[in-house]
């Protein structure tokens, strides 16, 4: 009786019925994800493109009336659209200096003391479900965004007061809840910048800070683009916590006006809409989907950009 | 070949897996088919009139499920109602889902649903889909206001006034300086449809926010100075403020006797006349024009329909 062996040249003949089932199960497990995202995308376009032919593609995207319950319903979704990019762009803006600012602060400036308190805290951070940021948005945020609207506003005319739920209610909200990710993984990133890059920056007479923003920050940039990618993305999926604080009227979105988001469209309408209505749901979903395919995908090639940059 | 055998062997459990999804969002329909089959089987008695005398009898027999879906405002009288006829039937299990009038009739429309909640009266064209329409309350619609406002009566002019945004400060119906913050119901509200055709407002209003369920419309109302929406009669408490319209108060008696005019009714719509539905939606409506349905409607705040 040969005992089994294992050859080092590949050897088909010599593998166990156990690394042919194993071999199956990872790839069907590696099919059935590709299947769910193209059958997302498929599923996606089959169900929004028919609002698009019926409406009017030029109607819907750049139309600015939104009322799909009226006698002659219209369904445009600029200010819809307009308010998802600029309040995901704002939310970024705050929350990604912010992020990156605390995750140098926990890598390099911070002592072993204050580390241990600080990243137990960002990671419970990452972990609370979006509704509880929604609440504590009611409860804190509102009351003071109204009284910053009453003394900016006093005495005008012409502004309809929210209340206190507005665009810059749910942009704050979106830049706290991106930053626990951003956080995470941007320090992640700096971590695994390799410590003889620091030293020999240090060693050519930089100063600390300098070796931070000069070696260490570009060092770690496919990291750091990676987190801001994640964040961007759960800022733009983001529904529930906006819904509450947001005001739910289709307006331009200013500051202080009440906005609709993409998400919270389709969120607080979906349950009830019939026929027209409901396929322009799905359109909107569609346009939310391209968006996010889109920031994917540049976000990617800046990526990929960079590393080649990194190997020359 | 093995590669050949390993791509079969893959491709033969993917389609097992996703046979296995779909499989799943085919039976929906099923589900709900299955109780009324199984009640029409139960109560196979020949009563044609179901009496409430012979439902005593019967109590014991029925068995199953009704879903009722619709009305966020009508969600105190559907609870109220679903637990007191859960006891009177121990068997059946009444399910009420809370998404809005507009949702609840296309649910019943489409079958999805037994009983379609509906807190305004229905369209032609929904009626004209074989919906009818059975008025189980008459509800006021209350307007609400934050408990810190001065003001504490509105005519009509002055409430459509607030609602088309003519009129922007408290100041100018003798309140406090402080603007008026319009918060109303999502676009396929019952409370939202029936307010703005009582008013003549319908496509007019503008408001601040619109929130979609009456409970937000009240925490709202309660925690903002300066603000104004419309709930259902039967929610009010104390953390808000109740106003009077053209000097009336909302209470069921001012309501009955017209002089209160923001009244709607309630509506739990059916497919079809009661009389061809199962034995179990036939039981609670007998229950619900019955004298202890009456109570009921009272008790939970509203006034009963005749």
């Amino acid at each position: 009786m040969r005992p089994k062996s294992y050859s080092i040249f590949g050897g088909h003949g010599s593998k166990s019925g156990v690394e042919h089932a194993a071999e199956v199960i990872f790839t069907v497990c590696g099919f059935f994800a590709v299947l769910a995202v193209a059958s997302i995308t498929l599923y996606m376009i089959i169900s929004g493109t028919p609002a698009l032919f019926k409406v009017g593609i030029l109607d819907i995207l750049f139309g600015t009336i939104w009322m799909p319950a009226a006698a002659t319903p219209s369904f445009g979704i600029l200010y819809v659209i307009l308010t998802s990019i600029i309040g995901t762009a704002l939310a970024i803006l705050i929350g990604v200096p912010i992020g990156v600012m605390t995750a140098v602060f926990l890598a390099e400036v911070a002592p072993e003391r204050l580390t241990k308190i600080v990243r137990p805290a960002v990671e419970l951070l990452a972990g609370i479900p979006s509704v509880i940021y929604g609440l504590l948005g009611i409860l804190i945020l509102n009351p003071l965004m109204y009284k910053i609207e009453l003394k900016i506003f006093a005495g005008s005319t012409t502004h309809q007061f929210t209340g206190g739920a507005n665009l810059i209610s749910a942009v704050l909200v979106l830049a706290l809840m991106i930053l626990p990710t951003v956080i995470n993984i941007s320090e992640s990133a700096l971590r695994a910048v390799p410590q003889h890059l620091r030293s020999a920056s240090l060693a050519l007479g930089a100063t600390k800070i300098q070796t931070i923003f000069s070696a260490v920050l570009p060092a770690a940039k496919s990291g750091i683009i990676t987190a801001i990618v994640l964040g961007t993305g759960r800022a733009i999926g983001e529904a529930m916590a906006i819904s509450l604080v947001s005001g739910s009227s289709v307006n331009m979105p200013l500051p202080f006006h009440s906005v609709r988001f993409l998400t919270t469209a389709i969120v607080s309408e979906m349950s009830y809409s019939a026929g027209l209505h409901k396929q322009v749901l799905f359109t909107i979903g569609l346009v939310l989907f391209a968006f996010i395919m889109l920031i994917n995908v540049t976000l990617n090639n800046l990526l990929k950009k960079g590393e080649e940059s990194h190997d020359k | 070949m093995k590669k050949n055998y390993i791509k079969v062997l893959a491709l033969a459990g993917m389609a097992i897996l996703t046979m296995g999804t779909l499989a799943g969002c085919g039976s929906k329909n099923a589900e709900t088919q299955a109780p009324d089959t199984k009640t029409e089987a139960a109560t196979t008695s020949g009563t044609t009139t179901a009496e409430t005398t012979v439902k005593e009898d019967t109590a014991s027999d029925l068995k199953g499920s009704i879903s009722m879906v619709g009305s966020t405002s009508m969600e105190k009288f559907a609870t109220a109602l679903s637990e007191v006829f859960m006891e009177k039937y121990p068997s059946v299990t009444v399910q009420a889902e809370f998404v809005g009038s507009g949702a609840g009739i296309e649910a019943v429309t489409n079958g999805s649903a037994d009983i379609g909640n509906s807190s305004r009266n229905l369209k032609d064209e929904e009626k004209a889909k074989g919906v009818a329409e059975n008025i189980v309350a008459i509800d006021g619609i209350a307007v609400v206001s934050d408990p810190a406002n001065t003001v504490d009566n509105l005519t009509k002019d002055q409430l459509i006034n607030i609602y088309n945004g003519t009129t922007t400060n408290w100041k100018e119906l003798g309140g406090a300086d402080q603007p008026i913050v319009v918060i109303g119901r999502e676009a396929g509200s019952g409370t939202r449809t029936a307010f703005e055709e009582l008013l003549k407002l319908e496509d007019a209003c503008k408001y601040s926010n619109e929130l979609d369920s009456t409970g937000a419309v009240m925490a709202k109302a309660a925690s903002t100075p300066g603000s104004i929406g419309y709930v259902s009669l039967d929610v009010l408490d104390d953390s808000v403020k109740t106003m009077k319209l053209e000097s009336i108060e909302p209470t069921p008696e001012n309501i009955k006797a017209g002089s209160y005019f923001l009244s709607r009714p309630f509506v739990m719509a059916t497919k079809g006349e009661i009389s061809e539905q199962s034995d179990l939606v036939k039981a609670l409506f007998d229950y619900i024009y019955s004298d202890e349905g009456k109570d009921l409607v009272k008790a939970v705040g509203l006034i009963p329909a005749n």
